[in-house]
Parts: structure tokens; C-alpha cells; sequence
């Protein structure tokens, strides 16, 4: 539609500087192959990756195009934040809970057409946990003790001690399984078992992928016959990008302040969902004056969640009263427990022996959400009587050097995408200096059991001593902002896990 | 002549070494680290380590840059850190994007400051050059980006003529690729056209003064004949070396336009290599924009030769 329409402006600058008797040439062969029903889709990104394997650096955005769609795990996460079998096709947990016994998959083969077995599997975790390992999850794959493969179609892990999380960890995009012969190059090139095969990444612009033929689920049938990912970093140029068609679909737009302005236009559906980004001001939880668990609590009940999700990201968010999302199982409301009253805030204070208040730098990074939080928050501190300097610190490089590494810091905030992730209050170094043997020993009695009504409910207390403790202010999930074009189906709402799967994506007719 | 361009090719290399170590030592200092950063908020120290080694971050920084430059030597600029590929491979597929959206803005300007310069001596004083002396000044004050901006709102988003960014690629063809870079070379052409109009107004002004253009007149060539064959030939000294200048300051400054484009080139590159801490493509593009001024030097002053009959003499 896009070139159709250009052709009328291209007759208006008739006699310009560049040929136009060529370019029309082209432009009717683009717009005749185009009369066909819509098989592709072009996806926009706001972060391009850094890489495209998963299985050996962090950013979200190398999973956001590979996870389940080149790559695949032996399970696999749902919509619905659930595990379900993938790769492996069963498996066995023993009655200790030390060893997994995993039946695989039998006739799945990569797209460079190397045969998925039990030594692919044991390759890919073997590759994932080794000592050389630059797996960014590598701490979840430290339970396992030997990987044994009595035959090709069976795998079995036996571990040092239970692992209750361990189904849905090898789901996650950095437990992919990959095979020996391209593991190296999939950096670059990357090869897997998954609906699409890669065909081509023009760095700075775009990824192509292209239709398995060969797929072995045979119980999906993909619709797309091509898929690009496009990269466009800057909010209005997403928003122009959406408008005059030239990306498809826009699953995590980037300035809710934007949305409103696509509301008019019936040729755009948008789907607010979630995320798993939990935006927290994190604390130096060894530094006076947050080593005092009063002042924590009185700063968080200095604080408004619904003013800040309005102020930071127009209204769109869902306030949490602890670093656990709605999506997450064994999810409870806590925003109760320190609910916003200035009073008994500035009460607080005082009987922590600060009836003055007291001054602290917040290091801010540079993100929309992170400053405009800070602003807020800023002007809620001062209100009862504590300074808040705000130095914004560049992310990720300072940020990772200042906050994450060194805890170098009086508060932060910062967005956490990793799902599930409560357990960072559980480790030991990490940014926040939180100590707590109570809250430690219950993450490590969810990973003694396997039964998910006990883990739901021990995620319940943690979260719990969490909301009490206020190691962070816990602020609010961020929104999936969802744009896309009216008719393409199948994507998404919500994100349990970062990810943009296109297996099920189709056009409407 | 033989020995003052050694001398010079001379001081151009060692011009170059001194500018590669300072940006290697600067981007030392600066805090980060691009191991860190690739491997996100949940890795072990062991697992950093592990990816340190990998990538050669553990070796002191005199190795790492002696090793880089003996590779700059051998024609080998290193691997990216962040993607993982060849730097000249980045470097040149980015160059592809930037090159034509540089020289496009330059021939844009040129097409328009000219005229507009030449009508705007000419009419000195008067109407024209009151509304051309406006264009220029509102040209130079309003920021290539912002321009960028209001081109997109209009012609992509309301009249949906062109698109709102992005690159195809030039294998989606010449007309695609010359309409993708059109409207951020129209971006970046306005400001320096409204500087250029400046430049040629004031020089033609000069030359029009002088005898030969009032002799020229005299003998009969109307006004347009006497200025164009005449007077612009003249007054094209100063405005060659301010094409010079703004060159390299268009590749350089194409990083802002680029990011409002959506365009995969050099700038953005080079914003994204310092945001990762991509040390050694950062090393690298900053050691080709040094080369590229350098060039561009030289060929202003090629360019003087060809214009100038005065400097031809002195030469031979």
C-alpha cells in the first residue's frame, strides 16, 4: 500500500534530481507481487540483539527473536507462563527428586539437518554448565551432578540436591538445545529445531527468518511463510513506522504516552497485557540509613504507587507490593501492607531518629520510565522531609559498574526483566546487600519439592517477609503494550517470559 | 614535492596513532565493562570471568592495544565484541547506508544554496535577498532531527508517500534504497544549504566588485553570462573548502538523523558500539572518521588545483 500510494507523489516530483523512469520500473514489479494473500510478517523491536544465541549472553532482546522460533528447549513455557513439554516429549521426577528421567523426542531434526538425541541434549547442558560456560543462567544449572544417556531417546539428570524450579529453568531461552556442529556459529548463523529457520541479519536493521518445511510438530500448522524482525529504537519513529504500515506489528512498544494516539485509528488493534519488568528503586541495604529496616518502610509508605504509574508510564502498569509479577503462580496482592500515608511515614521517620529527614543520591539510568519514576519519587520523599539527589547513571555499562558490580549506590531503580526471579534478595553478592536466613531458607524449600501447590504456597511467604522487609521499593509491572495491525492473530497478550513467538501468528482475512 | 608528501603521509600516521591510543585509553577509563554487560544482571563471577578471557578482556591494556594495531597493520580490524563478527564487515555494510546518504545531502545543498546564494548577490539588498538571508538563518537554527521529524509526520504518517524509516537494503533495488534515504538527506541537507547560501552569497559579493566582472559586462555578456562564466568560478574557493568541511561533518553528525531514520549506518553504529562498551569497533570507526578527514583534506585541496589556474602554475 505504502508504494502504491508513493507512486502519486513520484509523478509530482517529476524533473527531480534521480531517475525516475528506472524507479518506476521497479515500483511496478514491487506492487504487483504483493496481490497475493499474506503470508509474512514484519515485527518491530525496539533493543536489537546483541548475537543471536541465547545460551551465551543476557539481553532479552536474542530470545525475543529465537525463543521458539529458531530455538527450542526439552520444555517449553506457555502463554500462560506453564510449563509444558517440548523436545522431551515425558518425563520422570524420582521420589527424592534427584533424578529427572526425560523421554525424548524421536525424529526432530535441526535445520542444518542433524538428528536431535539424547548426546544433543546432553551436549547443549553440558555446553551450558561446563567450567568455560558463559551461560547467563549458568547458577541454574549447578544442581546437576552427571547427565547420563542410556539410549537415544532417553536422557536422565541426576542432581546434587532438588531442584523444584529445574522443568521450568530448561524452558527459559538461555537452556535452548543446540547441536555440537553449529553451536559455535550461532552467534552469527543460528541453528535449531524450531517452526522458523534463520536466513539473513542486515546488523542495525533487521532479521529474516524463513518457514521449516521440515517441521516436526506436526500438530501446529505455521501459517507464516516469512518473519522479520526490524529494530527501531526511537518511540516516534515506532509510532511512524506502525502508522504507515511499515512494520506489521509492534508487541512491546516503547512510550505509553503514544498509545492514545493510535486509538482513532481502526486499522491498529492495541492489547495492553503484562510483563514480568518489575520496576523497583532498589536500596543499599548495608548503607545508613536503609540498613534500618524503619526508614525502608517509611520511604516506601511515603510513596503512591497509582501517582507513579500515572506519572511514569500514563497510567498503564499494575503497582506491586513485592518483587513478584500477577502473571507468576502463588501471585498475592501486598500492596497493602505499607500502603501510602505520608503520616505514618514521616511518624516512622522520626521514631528511626530522623525527624528531619535525611539526603541521598538516587542513581537514576537514563531510560524514560527509570527518570520520570525518580521525579516522582523525588518529590514524594520530599514531602516528608527526606532529600533525594538524583544522578542519572548511563545504562547498561555505569549502571552495571556502579550499582550491579561494585554496590556503590544509596538507591537505583531499575526494571527486572528476568521472570520469576525473586530469588536475587537470596543471593549473596548481589546489589541490594539484603541479608535475611529466614528468606533464603524458604527459596531453598521450593527447590526441595516438586509439588506445585507447596512452591505456590512458599513463594506466597516469600513474597510475604519481602513486602514487610521493603529491601526495595517495589513499584510496579510494566505493561505489554501491544500495537499491532488489526488483522494479523496470534500473537501474544501477555509475556510470561521475554519472548515474541510467531508460531501461531496468521492474517485475518 | 617527492619529500614534502612523505613528511605529510608521515605526520598523518603518527596523527593516527596518537588519536587510536587516546580513544583507547579513554574508552579504558570509562566505567563498564562490555562482559558485564553482554552477560546481564544474574551472571556469577565465574561465568564473567570465563567470558573475560574469552573475549580478551584479562589481558593488560598495553597488549590488547599493541594486538589491535598489529592487526590494523595486517588489514585485520578485530572482532566485534557485541556481535561477534568482523569489524571491516560492519564497518563497510554501514558505509553503504551513510556514503550515499552523505553525498546525497551534499549534491542537495549544493543544488540549493547555489542558486540561492548567486540569486541573493545578485539581488543584493533586495527582496530575494531578504527571503534567501531568512531560509539560511531558519535552515541553521533548526536542528537536522527536528526537520527529520516534521518530514516524517508529514509525508509518511498523514500523506503516507514515503516511508517512516528504516533501510531495505540495496538489494531491494536502487529506487527503494534512494527513497529511503531521501528524506533523512533532505534532513540533513536544509541546515547546510542555509550555511553554504551564506558562504557563496558573501564570496560572490566580493568577486562582483572586481574589475574583470565589470570589464566582462562591458564587453557586452549580459548579467547572468557575465556572473555564472565569471564571477561564480571565482568565488567558488571559499565555498569548495566549506563542501570540505561539512563532509566529514555530515558523516559524523549523520548519527542523530540516522537514529530518527531508523537507518543502519556508521552513526548509529558507532552509538551503539559506545553504549555496549564495543571497544574495539569503537577504535575502529573512530580510526576511519580520523582517515576520512584526513582524505577529504587532501581532496579539497586536489579540488583548489582544479579551480584555482593560479595554484596550478605554482605547482608545476
Amino acid at each position: 500500500m505504502g508504494r502504491m500510494r508513493f507512486w502519486g507523489s513520484a509523478t509530482m516530483l517529476k524533473g527531480a534530481t534521480f531517475g525516475l523512469a528506472m524507479a518506476a520500473g521497479v515500483l511496478l514489479a514491487q506492487s504487483g507481487a504483493e496481490a497475493a494473500p499474506k503470508t509474512a510478517v514484519t515485527v518491530g523491536m525496539a533493543v536489537e540483539p546483541s548475537g543471536l544465541d541465547p545460551t551465551i549472553a543476557a539481553p532479552v532482546a536474542i530470545g525475543q527473536v529465537t525463543w521458539q522460533n529458531i530455538f527450542e528447549g526439552l520444555t517449553t513455557i506457555d502463554r500462560a507462563g506453564k510449563v509444558q513439554p517440548q523436545l522431551a516429549e515425558s518425563w520422570q521426577i524420582s521420589p527424592d527428586g534427584k533424578t529427572y528421567t526425560f523421554k525424548l523426542r524421536q525424529g526432530v531434526k535441526f535445520h542444518n539437518g542433524v538428528a536431535f538425541d539424547s548426546s544433543v541434549a546432553k551436549f547443549s547442558i553440558d555446553r551450558a554448565r561446563g567450567a568455560d560456560s558463559v551461560n547467563p543462567q549458568k547458577r541454574y544449572f549447578a544442581s546437576i551432578d552427571t547427565i547420563e544417556t542410556p539410549d537415544a531417546a532417553t536422557l536422565v539428570l541426576k542432581l546434587k540436591q532438588p531442584a523444584g524450579s529445574l522443568l521450568y529453568w530448561l524452558g527459559w531461552p538461555s537452556s535452548v538445545i543446540v547441536e555440537p556442529k553449529s553451536a559455535a556459529d550461532n552467534k552469527t548463523t543460528p541453528v535449531g529445531t524450531g517452526p522458523f529457520k534463520f536466513v539473513a541479519w542486515a546488523k542495525g536493521s533487521k532479521v529474516d527468518l524463513a518457514k521449516n518445511a521440515d517441521y516436526w510438530n506436526k500438530s501446529v500448522s505455521v501459517k507464516l511463510d516469512t518473519a522479520a524482525f526490524r529494530f527501531i529504537g526511537d518511540p516516534q519513529a515506532q509510532a511512524a513506522a506502525l502508522k504507515a504500515g511499515d512494520v506489521d506489528a509492534f508487541p512491546e512498544f516503547g512510550a505509553p504516552e503514544l498509545i492514545k494516539s493510535f486509538e482513532g485509528d481502526k486499522k491498529l488493534a492495541t492489547v495492553i497485557g503484562n510483563t514480568e519488568l518489575k520496576v523497583v528503586a532498589g536500596m543499599n541495604n548495608t548503607r545508613k540509613p536503609f540498613s534500618d529496616r524503619r526508614v525502608r518502610q517509611a520511604l516506601m509508605m511515603a510513596v503512591d504507587r497509582a501517582t507513579v504509574v500515572e506519572g511514569a508510564w500514563s497510567g498503564y502498569g499494575t503497582p506491586i507490593g513485592s518483587h513478584y509479577t500477577p502473571n507468576d503462580r502463588g501471585y498475592k496482592d501486598l500492596t497493602g501492607v505499607y500502603p501510602f500515608d505520608a503520616a505514618k511515614a514521616k511518624a516512622l521517620l522520626t521514631e528511626a531518629g530522623y525527624p528531619n529527614g535525611f539526603t541521598f543520591t538516587m542513581k537514576a539510568p537514563q531510560m524514560a520510565y527509570a527518570q520520570r519514576s525518580s521525579q516522582i519519587l523525588q518529590a514524594m520523599f520530599a514531602e516528608i522531609g527526606v532529600t533525594m539527589k538524583i544522578e542519572t547513571t548511563e545504562f547498561p555499562a555505569k549502571w552495571v559498574a556502579d550499582v550491579l558490580k561494585a554496590a556503590d549506590y544509596d538507591m537505583t531503580i531499575v526494571a527486572h526483566a528476568e521472570p520469576m526471579d525473586i530469588d536475587i534478595y537470596a543471593r549473596d553478592p548481589y546489589y541490594f546487600n539484603y541479608k535475611n536466613p529466614a528468606f533464603n531458607d524458604i527459596l531453598a524449600k521450593v527447590e526441595a519439592t516438586s509439588d506445585a501447590a507447596e512452591q505456590e504456597k512458599l513463594y506466597g511467604e516469600a513474597q510475604t517477609i519481602l513486602a514487610h522487609d521493603v529491601p526495595s521499593l517495589f513499584l510496579f509491572v510494566m505493561p505489554k503494550l501491544g500495537v499491532w495491525d488489526a488483522k494479523v492473530k496470534g500473537l501474544w497478550e501477555n509475556e510470561p517470559i521475554p519472548s515474541n513467538v510467531l508460531t501461531d501468528v496468521s492474517w485475518a482475512e | 614535492m617527492i619529500s614534502i608528501l612523505i613528511r605529510r603521509i608521515l605526520s598523518l600516521i603518527v596523527t593516527l596513532l596518537i588519536v587510536s591510543l587516546l580513544i583507547f585509553v579513554i574508552m579504558d577509563l570509562l566505567p563498564g565493562d562490555p562482559a558485564a554487560i553482554m552477560l546481564g544482571t544474574s551472571a556469577s563471577p565465574e561465568t564473567l570471568a570465563a567470558l573475560r578471557s574469552q573475549l580478551g578482556l584479562d589481558q593488560p591494556l598495553p597488549v590488547r592495544y599493541l594486538a589491535w594495531l598489529a592487526g590494523v597493520f595486517r588489514g585485520d580490524l578485530g572482532q566485534s565484541y557485541t556481535y561477534g563478527v568482523p569489524v571491516a564487515g560492519l564497518i563497510a555494510e554501514r558505509l553503504a547506508v551513510t556514503l550515499p546518504l552523505a553525498l546525497m545531502a551534499i549534491v542537495l545543498s549544493v543544488l540549493i544554496a547555489i542558486p540561492l546564494g548567486v540569486q541573493a548577490a545578485r539581488k543584493h539588498n533586495g527582496v530575494f535577498d531578504f527571503v534567501a538571508g531568512f531560509f539560511s538563518y531558519v535552515s541553521i537554527a533548526v536542528p537536522a532531527f527536528w526537520v527529520g521529524l516534521l518530514l516524517i509526520i508529514a509525508f509518511s504518517s498523514m500523506l503516507g508517500w514515503m516511508p517512516a524509516g528504516g533501510f531495505p537494503g540495496w538489494n531491494a533495488g536502487l529506487f527503494a534504497g534512494l527513497q529511503a534515504l531521501l528524506m533523512p538527506a533532505v534532513a540533513l541537507a536544509l541546515p547546510q544549504a542555509g550555511v553554504l547560501t551564506r558562504v557563496a552569497r558573501t564570496a560572490l559579493l566580493e568577486v562582483m566588485n572586481e574589475d574583470f566582472v565589470r570589464t566582462a559586462r562591458a564587453k557586452g555578456l549580459s548579467d547572468g553570462v557575465a556572473i555564472w562564466r565569471h564571477a561564480v568560478p571565482n568565488a567558488a574557493l571559499p565555498v569548495v573548502t566549506m563542501l570540505g568541511l561539512q563532509f566529514t561533518f555530515l558523516i559524523a553528525g549523520a548519527v542523530l538523523v540516522e537514529n530518527v531514520f531508523n537507518l543502519p549506518g556508521l552513526g548509529r553504529l558507532a552509538y551503539q558500539a559506545l553504549s555496549q562498551r564495543d571497544i574495539i569497533v569503537m577504535q575502529d570507526v573512530v580510526l576511519f572518521f580520523s582517515g576520512l578527514v584526513i582524505v577529504m583534506n587532501f581532496l579539497v585541496d586536489l579540488a583548489y588545483l582544479a579551480i584555482d589556474p593560479r595554484l596550478r602554475a605554482n605547482a608545476q
